[in-house]
């Protein structure tokens, strides 16, 4: 039984999300190799190398796989995935759009966004924007798995030194390209793997307010994120976006500021340890998974906690 | 230009979901049912697509039980023009979901598939990609933005992590869409009457020679763990004691 892991990086670093999958491979049990796929990626190679407890890392440097497409990277994977019993990547943004599609050209029904490894073959996921959670036994020979990071403790990422194989390109298929991307610059730390993260909604009323949260956000050295509700009417961008369709983040401390507490937003927040609700209006679904409520108006709390904060 | 979208019949995005006492499932008797808001957004592309002059016929396909046919003429109200019910009362699953509309798409020759990124019961987000997969076509997911190109080609800006990403594909495609991609209509009386009379052909899985037969075993379905119920405070003094002194996590 061998698992093969699909490396999250951006060509020049590993991402975080990595090292949360890594221990749901070892629950499964066996040897476990990494793939890194990407361009001029030796250095998110070597840095795989050094996770202990990998037998293997493979490497396959191309353009192909330069912004991971969806169509070659699904190519590569099935190219190596008859060597192993289990191929697994992490839910994120690359995860979700190349595993269904290698897992469909293995004749495979994936497994999204495990929550829990029982055995080898049986998985916990939650159902319903997580007002349910399900355990599936799969009967396919591969088992093809996303595994959602919040769920798994990070294994450390130094210690290691397994060796680095060339992994053998497998073309491009010509029927997608990459033209650019806007990405969100930010100083503070991702949204996904935050100590800390201080949330908006609606409540803002705009995007300038938002500002008020990146005070905060910054004397806590947390990260932003908002509803649907605040991203849809345009205050932010769509990566901040907590929830069921959204990101699932599982902080120490989440603080929820005019967020209501929709079944869709909770679906992404409510595995954090300690939840904060700040609202005005006092029946506010949010109240019901939060450790600490105070019901304020925003406009003012929010300032007196930054404030209080530099004390 | 043919569009087709798939529509599926889940619980309605306002309802609570219960977990049945036996731990087979969620209770879906009695409850209310409505189309997976990711596939409304799919179906007003679609018309959209149609409005604009990109396409010419936009086909609204749904899978499961005989009621998916209220979905189909949801779909239909908006302005699609007609439907194909796949029906059947075996669990289906995003592989099987897959197989069973590329069948379709085989028979019905249309140059882009729309479906939702996700749908709101199983939470799966496979389908569009294992469409596009079992058809060797290209894909686009979680789209923000569509732009056919006239040379065969379209241009799709994606949500991703870190923020958009757009790329350029070929023509036939397999898109899923995101939630800003638009915002659905309401369908108006009027063409909800006129969704009436539009056709809806019923097809089955073994007619199109596709075993559905689902690939896992649902062991059990419980509930979550409740998180133990909170405290408020009455002031930021306090919130900020609690947080330093009490949790410990500041």
């Amino acid at each position: 039984m061998t698992t093969l892991v699909l490396v999250e990086h951006d060509n020049a670093a590993l991402k975080s999300a990595t090292l949360h999958v890594v221990p749901a491979a070892q629950k499964i049990g066996g040897d476990i190799h990494l793939l890194v796929a990407g361009q001029n990626c030796r250095a998110v190679a070597e840095e795989a190398a050094k996770i202990p407890g990998i037998a293997k890392v493979l490497l396959a440097d191309d353009a192909a796989y330069a912004n991971r497409l969806a169509e070659n990277l699904a190519k590569l994977i099935v190219s190596l995935a008859p060597n192993y019993s289990h191929v697994l990547a992490p839910t994120t943004a690359t995860g979700k759009n190349v595993m269904p599609r290698a897992a469909a050209l293995l004749d495979v029904q994936q497994i999204s966004d495990i929550s829990a490894v029982e055995s080898a073959d049986t998985f916990t996921r939650t159902i319903y924007a997580g007002n349910a959670l399900a355990t599936v036994q799969s009967t396919d020979k591969i088992k093809v798995v996303t595994v959602r990071p919040t769920a798994f403790e990070a294994v450390a990422a130094t210690g290691g030194s397994a060796a680095i194989e060339n992994a053998a390109a497998t073309g491009d298929t010509g029927l997608a390209s990459f033209v650019g991307q806007e990405l969100s610059k930010s100083e503070r730390p991702e949204l996904t793997s935050a100590r800390i993260v201080v949330s908006g909604g609606r409540g803002m009323q705009s995007g300038d307010n938002f500002h008020m949260l990146d005070k905060v956000a910054d004397k806590l050295g947390a990260a932003v994120g908002a509803s649907r509700a605040a991203v849809d009417a345009g205050f932010v961008p769509n990566d901040y976006q907590v929830g069921q369709t959204g990101k699932i983040v599982a902080p120490d401390l989440y603080i929820a500021v005019g967020i209501s507490g929709a079944i869709q937003h909770l679906a992404g927040m409510k595995d954090s340890k300690v939840i904060v609700a700040i609202n005005k209006d006092e029946d506010a679904p949010i109240f019901q998974v939060a450790d600490y409520g105070l019901v304020a108006d925003l406009f003012q709390a929010v300032p007196e906690l930054e404030q209080a904060l530099s004390k | 230009m043919k569009v087709l979208v798939a529509v599926k019949r889940v619980v309605d995005y306002n309802v609570k979901v219960r977990v049945k006492a036996d731990g087979t499932g969620v209770e879906t008797a009695n409850v209310k049912m409505s189309m997976n808001p990711f596939d409304e957004i799919g179906v007003e592309e679609a018309v959209r697509l149609k409005e604009g002059g990109k396409a010419t016929e936009v086909i609204a396909v749904s899978l499961g039980p005989t009621q998916c046919q209220e979905t189909i003429r949801t779909a239909l109200a908006m302005g699609a023009d007609r439907g194909i019910h796949v029906h059947t009362d075996v669990e289906l699953q995003p592989l099987a979901v897959a197989k069973l509309l590329k069948a379709v798409v085989d028979k019905e020759q249309p140059q882009l598939c729309i479906l939702g990124k996700q749908a709101i019961d199983d939470d799966a987000n496979q389908t569009g990609q294992m469409l596009s997969a079992l058809l060797g076509w290209a894909q686009a997911t979680f789209a923000s933005k569509l732009a056919i190109n006239g040379d065969g080609t379209a241009n799709v800006t994606r949500e991703v992590d870190g923020g958009l990403e757009t790329i350029q594909v070929k023509l036939p495609l397999v898109m899923t869409t995101d939630l800003r991609l638009n915002e659905p209509r309401y369908a108006s009386l009027p063409n909800i009457m006129k969704a009436k009379k539009k056709p809806i052909e019923q097809v089955t899985p073994e007619a199109l020679s596709v075993d559905p037969a689902p690939r896992l075993k649902t062991l059990k379905v419980v509930e979550p763990p409740k998180r133990k119920s909170g405290v408020k405070v009455k002031s930021v003094a306090e919130l900020v004691d609690k947080l330093r002194n009490e949790a410990k996590v500041i």
